[in-house]
C-alpha cells in the first residue's frame, strides 16, 4: 500500500461526522466496487474500507464510525478518534449535515485543532431546499478555511464535483484555523497586554500572530510569562475549551451562513406527523408490536424454504461427494458428515439472518429503530438496561451472535455487556426444532393445539422473563463503574437507500459467516470425530440403524453421555438424552439428529419427524416405565431454552468483550439456571403427578 | 413546553456528554414528547431532536419560558 513513488500512492482519505449525517451513504457512493472490512486491533468495531480510482489517483476511503465528539465515550466513538488522529491519513472528509449545522459543526471545531488538512462536505442540502433555507457555501468556506463542497442526494454531478475537490485537496492540504483555540488563546493574550497598558484589537493581534511579526515576536522574549501565551496563540492551542464556547461560535457560524429564501416549512413537519401514530401512547406501541410479529413473521415464513433448500443442497453434495469415496472409510464419514455438514450446519443458519439484517436495516435506514428504542427504554431502564437493548435483543430471538453484535451501538459499557450477557437467554431460532419436536410428540397429543401453541409461546418467553431479574442483579452486584446517560438522536425520518440497506446486510452476514461460522465448522468436525471413534463392530443380527446407534453409543461421545448420565438423573434424563444434551453443547442444532441415532432410526430421522416423535414417545426406561412423561419433556425443553448450548455464541461474547472471563461466566451461570429449571420442573412433576 | 438550562450540576464525565450533545447553560430547547411510560422525553434542541431521561436531567436547573 505505502510507496515511495508518488505514482502509485495510495493516498487514505477518513470520511468522518456526527451519526445520521449521511456518512454512510456517501462511503458507498464514493467507494470503489469492493468494501473491505477489517477489525481494528484490540476492539470489536469493524474498519471498512474501500479503494477508489479517481482521474488516476488511488484513494482508499475509510468509513470512520459516527461520532458526536473527540472525547469519546464509546467503543465506536473510540476508534473514529483513533483513526482521526492516525498519522498516515492524509485527508479528512469532515460530513456535516447542513440541517443541522449547529450541532454538527461542534466536531468540526475539534477536528480544526488538529492540524491535519480536512475538507467539508455539506449534505442534506434537498432537505434544507424543502425547509425553504439556503446556505452560503462559500461563507462558510470562508468561516472554516477549508474548501466546502455541498451534497444533496448526493447526485451523480456532486459526486464527481466532491472527487474533484478531493484529489485538489489531496494536493492543496487545506489545513482550518483552529478557530476556537486561537480565539480564546488571542483573547487571552489581549488581556495580558491591555494589562500591560497596549491596547490591540483580536483582529490586528490576529494579524500579528498569524503573520509571525518579527518586531511583535521579540517583544514577548523579555517576559517569560507572557510568552507562553504567546505560544499558544500562534499554535493555537488553549485547554481545556468548553463546550459552550464552541455552541458559541457554531451558532454564530450558522447564523451568518444560513438563510431563509421561502416560507420556512419546519424540517420536523412530516416526521412530527409520523411520529404522532408511531410514538403515541397507545398507536405506537401498538404498531410497534405489529412491526415485530412482521419481523418475526418474515424470519420464520421466508427463510424456512431457503433453509430446506440449502439443507437438501448439502444433503445432495454429500451424497454425491460420498459415490466417490470409498465406501464406509474414514474418509467418507469425515468429508460427508464431518465437513460437508458442518458447512451445511453454518450455511442454513444464513437465510434468516440475511433476513433479519435486511429487516433491521430498513427500519434502520428510516429512523423506525431510534423510535423504538425512545418507547422501550421506561420497559428495558428499570432492571439496568436502557432502550437501545431493544435491538439486539430482539435480534437474538433469531440467532445471538448478530444479536450480541449489534450490542456495539450501545454508548454505556455497563449497559452493554449486561446486554451482551442475557441476548443468549432469548429463544434463538436453533431451539425451535426441539421444541417442535417435544411439543408435537408429548404436549399437542395430550392437551390439543391450543396447550401446543402456548407452550411454544411460553418457551419463547421464558428466556426473556429470566433475562430480566438476571440484569437486575448483574448491575446490582456484578458490573462496577459509572453509567453514562441516555441521549438519543432521533433524526427525521426518510426513506432508506436500497443501496445502503444491501451493503450493509452483505456485511454483516460476511461478519457472522467468518466469526461464527469458522468456530460451527470446528466444533461439528470435533463432534463428529467424537461420535465417529473409537470404531467398534455391530453384533451379529443388526440392522444397519441399530448398529449406528452401537457405534454411538460405544463412541467415546456415547461413553461421555453414559458417564454424565448420574449428574442429569435428578432431572430424569436418561443415558440418551443425556447423550443428546452432551453432543448438543457446541450447537444445539446439533441435538435432533444426535436424538434420531439415540433413538435407532438413524439420522435422517429428523426429516420425517413424526417417526422421531413415535419412537420418543414409546421408548422406556429400564424398569419398563415411559422414559418420557409430558413433564421429562418440558424440563429437557427449559433445559434447552436456558442452556448456553453454542460455541460460537460463546467465541462471540470473547471476541466482544475482549475477554475469556465473561464467556465462561455466561456459560457458567446459564449451565446452572438450565439446570435449576430443568430440575425445578422435575420437582413439580413429582409433586403434581404426570 | 418551552425551557432555558439555568444551571448545570458540576462537571463530571456524565454532564460532559448532556454539553457536547448541545445542552449547556443558555440553550433553550422544546419538549415534544413524552415516551408512554412517562420517560424518556423528546426535546428539539439547536434545530434537532435528542431523547433523554428526566432522571438523569435531574441536576440541571430549568427556566420555563411558557408553552
Amino acid at each position: 500500500m505505502k510507496s515511495k513513488s508518488s505514482e502509485t500512492k495510495t493516498y487514505q482519505v477518513a470520511l468522518v461526522g456526527n451519526p445520521n449525517a449521511g456518512k454512510t451513504t456517501l462511503f458507498n457512493a464514493l467507494s470503489g466496487a469492493r468494501q473491505k472490512i477489517a477489525n481494528y486491533p484490540g476492539v470489536t468495531v469493524e474498519e471498512v474500507s474501500s479503494e477508489a480510482d479517481i482521474d488516476g489517483t488511488k484513494v482508499n476511503f475509510i468509513d470512520v464510525p459516527g461520532l458526536y465528539s473527540l472525547e469519546p465515550v464509546s467503543e465506536d466513538e473510540a476508534v473514529a478518534a483513533a483513526v482521526i488522529h492516525r498519522e498516515n491519513v492524509d485527508l479528512l472528509v469532515c460530513i456535516i449535515d447542513g440541517s443541522n449545522l449547529e450541532r454538527n459543526l461542534y466536531i468540526f471545531t475539534q477536528i480544526a485543532a488538529l492540524g491535519k488538512p480536512v475538507l467539508v462536505a455539506v449534505t442534506m442540502m434537498d432537505r434544507m431546499d424543502k425547509a425553504g433555507k439556503k446556505v452560503d457555501l462559500q461563507l462558510l468556506s470562508e468561516r472554516l478555511h477549508v474548501p466546502v463542497v455541498g451534497l444533496s442526494g448526493p447526485l451523480p454531478g456532486e459526486l464527481k464535483n466532491l472527487r474533484t475537490r478531493i484529489v485538489e485537496a489531496l494536493k492543496t492540504r487545506p489545513i482550518p484555523k483552529p478557530v476556537i483555540e486561537r480565539r480564546t488563546a488571542l483573547a487571552a493574550l489581549q488581556d495580558r497586554l491591555l494589562r500591560m497598558g497596549y491596547d490591540f484589537t483580536l483582529e490586528q493581534l490576529d494579524e500579528k500572530v498569524h503573520s509571525g511579526e518579527q518586531e511583535f515576536e521579540s517583544f514577548f522574549a523579555d517576559f517569560p510569562e507572557l510568552k507562553q501565551v504567546y505560544d499558544d496563540a500562534v499554535a493555537g492551542t488553549v485547554n481545556p475549551i468548553e463546550p459552550s464556547a464552541r455552541y458559541h461560535w457554531t451558532q454564530q457560524v450558522q447564523n451568518e451562513v444560513i438563510s431563509t429564501v421561502s416560507k420556512p416549512k419546519r424540517k420536523y413537519r412530516l416526521t412530527d406527523r409520523i411520529d404522532y401514530v408511531l410514538t403515541h401512547r397507545v398507536w405506537g406501541l401498538i404498531v410497534f408490536v405489529l412491526i415485530m410479529v412482521f419481523v418475526f413473521e418474515c424470519i420464520y415464513t421466508f427463510s424456512g424454504p431457503l433453509m430446506d433448500g440449502i439443507e437438501a443442497a448439502f444433503g445432495w453434495v454429500g451424497e454425491k461427494a460420498g459415490e466417490h469415496l470409498p465406501a464406509d472409510s474414514l474418509l467418507q464419514s469425515f468429508i460427508v458428515d464431518g465437513v460437508i455438514a458442518g458447512v451445511g450446519g453454518v450455511v442454513v443458519f444464513l437465510p434468516q439472518i440475511l433476513i433479519l439484517f435486511l429487516l433491521t436495516s430498513i427500519l434502520e435506514g428510516t429512523g423506525y429503530l431510534a423510535r423504538a428504542a425512545f418507547l422501550m427504554d421506561r420497559l428495558l431502564g428499570w432492571c439496568g438496561l436502557n432502550g437501545r437493548a431493544f435491538i439486539p435483543l430482539l435480534s437474538s430471538f433469531a440467532c445471538a451472535i448478530p444479536g450480541i453484535m449489534a450490542a456495539r451501538v450501545m454508548p454505556d459499557p455497563k449497559s452493554r455487556l449486561a446486554t451482551i450477557l442475557v441476548a443468549p437467554l432469548m429463544s434463538c431460532s436453533a431451539r425451535l426444532p426441539v421444541y417442535l419436536i417435544l411439543i408435537g410428540a408429548f404436549i399437542e397429543p395430550k392437551f390439543g393445539p391450543i396447550w401446543a401453541g402456548f407452550a411454544l409461546f411460553a418457551m419463547h418467553m421464558l428466556g426473556f422473563g429470566v433475562a430480566i431479574p438476571v440484569v437486575y442483579l448483574l448491575n446490582r452486584k456484578m458490573l462496577k463503574g459509572k453509567r453514562l446517560p441516555f441521549l438519543l438522536e432521533l433524526p427525521p425520518y426518510q426513506w432508506p437507500r436500497m443501496k445502503d440497506v444491501l451493503i450493509a446486510m452483505f456485511t454483516r452476514g460476511k461478519v457472522f459467516l467468518t466469526t461464527a461460522g469458522t468456530t460451527i465448522l470446528a466444533m461439528s468436525i470435533i463432534i463428529w470425530a467424537a461420535g465417529y471413534f473409537p470404531r467398534s463392530t455391530a453384533p451379529a443380527g443388526m440392522d444397519e440403524k441399530q448398529a449406528a446407534m452401537h457405534q454411538l453409543e460405544n463412541s467415546y461421545l456415547g461413553k461421555f453421555g453414559t458417564a454424565i448420565q448420574p449428574v442429569f438423573a435428578p432431572l430424569g434424563f436418561d443415558w440418551r438424552i443425556s447423550t443428546a444434551i452432551v453432543s448438543a453443547f457446541p450447537a444445539r442444532e446439533v441435538v435432533v439428529p444426535s436424538l434420531g441415532i439415540l433413538f435407532a432410526l438413524g439420522e435422517d430421522a429428523a426429516d420425517d419427524e413424526s417417526t422421531l416423535r413415535d419412537t420418543m414417545r414409546e421408548a422406556k426406561r429400564e424398569n419398563g416405565a415411559p422414559l418420557f412423561t409430558p413433564w421429562t419433556a418440558v424440563g429437557l425443553m427449559v433445559f434447552f431454552a436456558l442452556c448456553a448450548q453454542c460455541m460460537s455464541t460463546l467465541a462471540t461474547v470473547k471476541r466482544e468483550t475482549n475477554s475469556r472471563k465473561w464467556a465462561w461466566f455466561m456459560f457458567g451461570y446459564m449451565t446452572a439456571l438450565a439446570y435449576i429449571g430443568a430440575l425445578i420442573v422435575k420437582l413439580l412433576g413429582d409433586l403434581f403427578g404426570g | 413546553m418551552k425551557a432555558r438550562i439555568s444551571a448545570l450540576p458540576p462537571l463530571n464525565d456524565e454532564v460532559k456528554r448532556f454539553q457536547e450533545m448541545g445542552l449547556v447553560a443558555g440553550t433553550e430547547f422544546k419538549v415534544i414528547k413524552i415516551a408512554p411510560m412517562g420517560d424518556p422525553i423528546e426535546i428539539d434542541l439547536r434545530g434537532y431532536r435528542l431523547c433523554l431521561r428526566k432522571q438523569e436531567m435531574s441536576g440541571f436547573e430549568v427556566e420555563v419560558l411558557g408553552n
